[in-house]
């Protein structure tokens, strides 16, 4: 009997030994993908997904990193953050990736966290907003999503332009969307805004009509919406319904316009919307060939094409990965983590280069990534009058 | 108190819709005693089935709708003489399980077929709402609710006036008895689930316009559902209806006075209320207990 165990464990141990292992020069570069691919966001983690795998097939097209190719393992979180925390696990333990993008949302990313320091694997956050991503001390974490303060700063120059006088709110109810008032708020108030109602819906609610008629009683101009395009294509279409006439400002650059005009129609004239990507005018980013070259390659694939505003950012979370690895030499998480605090390139947003943010000693990277405000106007996508030169 | 019209207006509507949802899984309850899990998937179909119709196909809205029912009505029957008959006789727990089992399935189709990303579908009314002195209502909400009435009336004289709602009602209080009296047992149960799933599936067609269709919309459904049903007293027509309204106006009242990020949670208080006073549900019968 024990003879037979102890045969059975060196079948094992020699089974185990047998796979190709981190080092294998051949093997390919896994790189974990964590996006809401079904439930209430899954429009905007499809997206995500679909750059991701434009950056894996660019960079394999060009010879991979030393002659290694690309690897996508890719999980769907199910627009819930329970499933990312188990998708992160599944990931470093049975996938043993060296390092992850995700999770989309602040409170997915937020959740998987704790399983990155646990095993000691870096997630590159693509799209979550809320502060306390990289104000946790995990140092496995490197936003290039900006944070709702600094998307609150890049606006704070334009309140003027926009006449905002007295500010409502209206967030789904998520760390996100709490954290994107707080944000707000406070720079409209430092500028003089009054600040009206602060409102929340829960994340796959489709009746906003409770809401819309206490914001309509707070007589203000302005209201700041925030959460995924599917909610906020709803609030414009019961806001419509319900003759809520102010002027609309999207923040967390999940709004997808084009979407917007497609879904909601007239509903959706006139609003602003905070986007990091502009695939309308590529030419305008600050890298114009490489922000054409990704639409080009979109629209090549058949990609909707609104899509391009969340897709951009699957795009550079992976070439931010590649980056590190390739600076790093080796994919291995401790290696790749250190060399991320080295990357400094340009992506399709602009320029990605982390800096420290966070309780000292146990610092998150934070990017400075690109801001910009666009609006819908008689059915198309273009630039306010207060930014046309 | 402009406002608060306003909040009552959209309660009323809302509840509409809710009591529409309600109606269909307290029928099969009522009749069947399944606790249908998968109630919410037929509404996603019903919503699918009208995209389909509708935006592929390019047929008229009241096509749509009459598409969205029949094929609630089709699937249902399939169902039921696939999975609920054999089982006839089972434990209800049994039958729970199988019902949640297509409950994820069902839901994993729709992904497979339609993927993650919601659609709109169109719809013929106009987008500029009624307006009321101060009270806007959407032309689309009050054919919702107009349609949702309707539907239930139908129901309702369908069970209580015709010679198949008496089938159906002897079949249910003694199933043995009735089969004696030459009624066709099997067919009733086959009836008894298609229509309750057609009209789960007209909630969807009729309600996907109003909102967007994606995979997951049948969770949501079936959580307002069940809350409905509770409500109203398990099994009671009645009741649903006006458990439906009740929650629409609650959690209304409860987003507008209270606090919005809280509204799921002031119906679910009513409905622990309700529980606490009137443990079978608000409208429930006394013989309905135990």
């Amino acid at each position: 009997m024990l003879k037979r165990a102890v045969a059975s464990c060196l079948v094992f141990l020699l089974a185990v030994t047998a796979v190709p292992t981190a080092g294998d020069a051949q093997a390919p570069i896994k790189i974990g993908v964590i996006q809401p691919l079904s439930g209430p966001v899954a429009a905007s983690g499809n997206y995500v997904r679909m750059g991701a795998e434009i950056a894996r097939d660019w960079i394999n097209a060009r010879g991979g990193v030393s002659g290694r190719k690309i690897e996508l393992v890719i999980e769907d979180n199910k627009s819930d953050p329970k499933e990312a925390a188990s998708a992160a696990e599944k990931l470093i333990v049975r996938d043993k990736v060296p390092a992850i993008m995700g999770a989309w949302g602040s409170s997915m990313t937020l959740a998987a966290m704790p399983k990155l320091e646990e095993y000691g694997v870096p997630m590159v956050v693509e799209t979550s907003s809320a502060a306390s991503v990289t104000r946790r001390g995990n140092p496995w974490v490197f936003r290039i999503s900006p944070p709702s303060e600094m998307e609150a700063l890049g606006l704070a120059q334009y309140v003027d332009k926009l006449g905002v006088k007295k500010a409502d709110f209206l967030a789904v109810n998520t760390d996100w969307g709490r954290g994107a008032i707080q944000a707000f708020g406070d720079m409209l108030k430092k500028r003089g805004v009054q600040v009206g109602a602060a409102e929340y819906m829960e994340q796959a609610a489709t009746d906003m009509n409770a809401q819309i008629t206490k914001i309509k009683g707070t007589g203000g101009d302005t209201l700041f919406l925030t959460t995924a395009v599917e909610q906020i294509t709803l609030v414009l279409k019961q806001g419509q319904e319900q003759r809520l006439q102010r002027k609309i400002i999207t923040t967390g650059g999940s709004s997808s316009p084009t979407q917007l005009i497609k879904q909601a129609g007239a509903a959706a004239e006139g609003s602003y919307h905070i986007v990091f990507f502009m695939p309308w005018f590529p030419e305008a980013m600050p890298d114009g060939k490489l922000a054409k070259a990704f639409v080009d390659e979109w629209n090549k694939r058949g990609h909707p094409f609104e899509g391009l505003t969340e897709g951009f950012r699957g795009h550079d979370g992976i070439a931010t990965i590649v980056e590190a690895v390739k600076l790093s030499g080796k994919d291995e998480p401790k290696a790749i983590r250190d060399a991320l605090w080295k990357v400094s390139f340009t992506g399709v947003n602009g320029p990605i280069k982390f800096e420290k943010d966070g309780p000292a000693g146990k610092e998150s990277g934070q990017s400075k990534p690109s801001i910009f405000v666009v609006q819908v106007r008689d059915g198309k996508v273009a630039l306010p009058d207060f930014l046309k030169k | 108190m402009e406002q608060l019209l306003q909040h009552l207006v959209n309660g009323l509507v809302l509840g509409g819709t809710y009591a529409l949802l309600g109606i269909g899984l307290t029928l099969i309850f009522g009749l069947m005693s399944v606790v249908n899990f998968a109630h919410g998937e037929f509404y996603t179909l019903g919503a699918y089935a009208a995209f389909a119709v509708l935006a592929l196909a390019g047929w008229p809205f009241f096509a749509a709708l009459a598409a969205a029912i029949a094929a609630g009505a089709v699937l249902g029957a399939l169902c039921e003489r696939t999975l609920l008959r054999p089982l006839r006789g089972e434990s209800i727990d049994t039958v729970m399980l199988v019902m949640i089992g297509l409950w994820i399935a069902m839901q994993n189709t729709e992904l497979l077929v339609w993927g993650g990303v919601a659609r709109s579908i169109p719809h013929p009314f106009p987008t500029e709402p009624l307006t009321l002195g101060p009270l806007n209502i959407a032309p689309l909400r009050l054919f919702v609710v107009g349609a949702a009435a309707a539907l239930i009336a139908a129901a309702w004289l369908l069970i209580q006036r015709t010679r198949l709602g008496t089938a159906m009602r002897a079949t249910f209080q003694d199933r043995d008895t009735a089969a004696l009296m030459g009624v066709p047992i099997g067919r009733i149960h086959t009836i008894t689930f298609a229509f309750g799933s057609a009209l789960a599936a007209a909630a969807g067609a009729l309600l996907g316009p109003v909102f967007l269709a994606y995979p997951s919309m049948g969770d949501l459904a079936s959580l307002k559902a069940f809350s409905v049903v509770i409500l109203g007293g398990l099994g009671n027509l009645a009741g649903a209806t006006l458990g439906g309204l009740l929650l629409g106006v609650a959690e209304e009242l409860g987003a507008g006075y209270v606090s919005s990020g809280y509204r799921d949670a002031v119906g679910f208080v009513a409905i622990i209320l309700v529980l606490l006073f009137r443990p079978a549900g608000l409208f429930a019968r006394a013989e309905r207990i135990g």
